[in-house]
This record gives structure tokens, sequence and C-alpha cells, in this order.
């Protein structure tokens, strides 16, 4: 190692140290917890000053009606994606309530703007490329904290990025169009949010912790159908 | 006047009496029932008045949770360490951070409707597990899981699973940290802390 590499080294030692700050146990979901940290600092600060304020506007102003269709739109979109993840689960009816929901809710629906499959009592079913992967055996690898995005793994992150790419949003050439409709689900997102966060911010000592927790046991549900072994005691 | 009295009191036995032997999937059902109900009745309730949501916690809720249970649940097994006075504090302080943040995320239930999932129980088991599932409109299904014991005061709920969530063992491992970092009484300290701070909308 030469000696620049070692000073980078170092750098990045003290500062983990300094960040590490009162959390001093390294876990073996969470290596990069100091880094993590950081990020969530970072993102509390974003997100309270700029995003979090946009969202609580956006749930004052748009009436509940007009907030209930922008989240059917894009639920449509992530129902269309919750059926391909049915199908490569090996889910098949499943997927078929999911794209039959697409199917109602694309017409008879407006372009997924209403939600007559619910009516009809065709309920909604998340799932997506991360619980895939992890169906398929993948390890979920390290916790990581994306400002702005929240909390993944790099087995979640990379399905999340598969989703991404595929997404029918990406294919609008409009340009302008196509960031609005990216603007408008980040912000519909967000203001879901905005009640659990309430959850969070009553409940936890430490958020950061109880967010990673909260987030890794919820995952890990879904990729055993709701009946995980029990975990080992941690330590 | 005598008989109606005496009438009275014997309702009032055979409430009790049915109370007691009521299964916890119905105990379940009844009280979640009742607090929809309170709730979509009430405007107070629903635009979030604290003192309301406190209440109707207090009233309906709470007394169908065994809190000491909850705490040592959540404690681990550092819940043997601790004395019995610091057992006594730490269920106290823990059970008004669980009321506070139910009081907090209460009032968002108006539009839901729950499903119960049939229990599947054993003459003689002491304890089980009631599913319920909540609904959304627009969105997909929530479950929620009530761990439940067996007691001389009947059914008593010990953990609450949200979506694979425990309410209680979320918080093992930072409870554990902190008993490493600071001891029992600096959990207590820390708890007492944060349920002093001020109420989260």
């Amino acid at each position: 190692m030469n000696s620049f590499a070692r000073s980078i080294a170092s750098t990045l030692a003290l500062a983990c140290a300094l960040l590490a700050g009162c959390a001093t146990t390294q876990s073996r979901v969470d290596p990069f917890e100091p880094w993590n940290r950081a990020m969530y600092q970072v993102h509390e600060a974003v997100d309270g000053a700029v995003i979090k304020p946009i969202a609580e506007g956006y749930v004052r102003s748009a009436p509940e009606p007009v907030r209930t269709s922008v989240s059917n739109f894009f639920g449509n979109i992530d129902d269309l994606f919750s059926g391909i993840n049915h199908v490569l689960q090996g889910k098949k009816e499943r997927a078929g309530d999911d794209f039959g929901r697409v199917l109602l809710n694309s017409t008879f629906g407006i372009a997924g703007l209403f939600d007559p499959a619910s009516e009809m009592g065709i309920t909604k079913d998340k799932t997506d490329f991360g619980i895939t992967f992890g169906k398929w055996g993948a390890p979920q690898g390290p916790y990581i904290f994306v400002p702005l995005f929240g909390p993944t793994t790099v087995r979640d992150g990379t399905g999340w990025l598969v989703r991404i790419y595929a997404s029918p949003i990406g294919y609008i050439d409009d340009v302008r169009l196509r960031n609005s409709l990216y603007g408008l689900n980040y912000l519909d997102t967000r203001a879901q949010l905005l009640s659990a966060e309430g959850v969070l911010e009553a409940a936890a000592l430490d958020k950061y912790r109880y967010l990673r927790n909260a987030y890794l046991r919820s995952r890990r549900y879904q990729v055993y159908d709701g009946k995980p072994p029990p975990e080992d005691e941690e330590e | 006047m005598i008989c109606r009295w005496m009438a009275l009191l014997f309702a009032a036995s055979l409430a009790l009496t049915a109370q007691a032997q009521e299964a916890p999937d119905a105990l379940v059902k009844r009280v979640a029932e009742d607090v929809l109900q309170t709730i979509r009745g009430d405007k107070d309730l629903q635009a979030g008045n604290q003192a309301k949501v406190k209440q109707l916690i207090e009233s309906k809720l709470a007394p169908n949770f065994d809190f000491t249970r909850m705490t040592a649940l959540a404690m681990g097994k550092n819940w043997r360490s601790a004395t019995p006075e610091q057992q006594k504090m730490l269920t106290d302080e823990f059970r008004t951070l669980l009321v506070r943040t139910y009081s907090g995320a209460l009032s968002n239930y108006r539009d839901n409707t729950m499903d119960y999932a049939p229990l599947r129980m054993n003459a003689g088991d002491t304890d089980v597990i009631v599913r319920t599932s909540v609904r959304r409109p627009g969105q997909a299904p929530v479950q929620i899981d009530y761990s439940m014991a067996k007691t001389p005061d009947g059914w008593k709920a010990y953990d609450v699973i949200v979506a694979g969530v425990s309410l209680v063992t979320n918080y093992r491992d930072e409870f554990n940290d902190e008993i490493k970092r600071s001891g029992v009484d600096g959990l207590i300290k820390k708890l007492t802390d944060k349920n002093k701070g001020p109420t989260p909308k």
C-alpha cells in the first residue's frame, strides 16, 4: 500500500470512528453503519428542509380525490410490475389478479386514475424485484441508506434499478412530460410516507436503528411470504 | 327496587364471565371494531385530538395488553438483570412510549376495514397468534398479527406485528446497546427523556 492510499485509509478510518460516535457495535447486516448514519443525517437535513415541506404542501393543497388518482395512476404501474414479479416467483394466480387489475384499471379506470378493480374485490398485492431475487436465494447483502430514497440493501437496490430501467415512464420521449411524471411519482410516494414517518418519530429512540430494523424485518417477512423462520438471537 | 338491582348485578357478572371466557380472536375483533366505530363516529378523533385519542386508547385498547410481558420481550435476556423496581419503571415508560406511538397513528385509521383470519387454536392452548389484515382504499392490505397469551384476567396481547415488524422486538437491539453502554438505569433515563419530549404529531 503506498503512502497516499494509506493516508486515505487512515482518514476514512478516522472519519468512521468519528461518525460512529455513540454507535460502536458493528453488525453483519449493516457493515457500513457509520457511512449510512452520515447519509441518514444528510437525508434528514435535505428532506426536512425541502422535500417534506413540499410533500406537506401537496397534501394540504391538492384535494383528496386528486391525490388518490395520482396514487392510483402510479399504483397501476406498480401492479404491472407486481404481476411480472409474481410470475417470476411462480405465483401464477396472484399474477393473474395483478394483470387483471392493470387491464381493468387502465381501461375502465381511465389509464389507472381510478381503481375499479379494488371495488370489484380484486385486491392489490405489492411485490418487487428485490423480493423475487430474495426468493431465488440471493443474499440481501449489506444495508444501504440512500439519501432521498431511503433504506435499501444491495439486493433490493439492484431490483430497484431493474425497475427504473424497465419502467414505462422511461420510454416516454417528451423529456418534460417524462421528468414531470418522475417528479410527481416521487412526490406521491413521499406524501404517502408522511403518516408512517409520524410513527417513526413517535416510536424510535434511535430513528436510524428503528428504521433499519423495521425495513429489514418487513423485507424478510415478504421474502418468506409472511412466515419467516425465527431469527437467531442477535449478537 | 332490590330486584332490579339484583338483576343488574346478575347481568354484570354474566358480562364479566363472558369477557373472561371470550376467545382471543373474538376479543381482537370486538375491540378493533369498537375502536374503528368510535373513530368513524367522532370528528375530533379523526382530526387527531390527542386528549381524546389518548382516552380512547386507555379505555378500550390498553386494558387488553400485557405491558409487563411486552417490556420483558423487548428487553430480552436483560430483563432478568433488572431489579423489580427497575422492571416496574421500565414497564411504565415503555407503556407510555407505546401509547404515544399509537396515539399518533390512530386517527389515520378512519377509512380502514379489517379482515380476520380464522384462528388456528387447539383446546388448552394458552398462547396464540391472531391474524388480521387491514384494508385501505386503493392500497395493498397490511398484515397485523397479535401474539396473545391467556392470563387470569382473560387473553392479553403481548406483541403486535405489523407487516412482519414487531412493535416490541424492534426495540431489542437498541435496548441491548443502551444497557451495554449505560446500564438499565441508562435505558430508563433514555425512555423517560423520550417520553418527556414533545408529543409528535
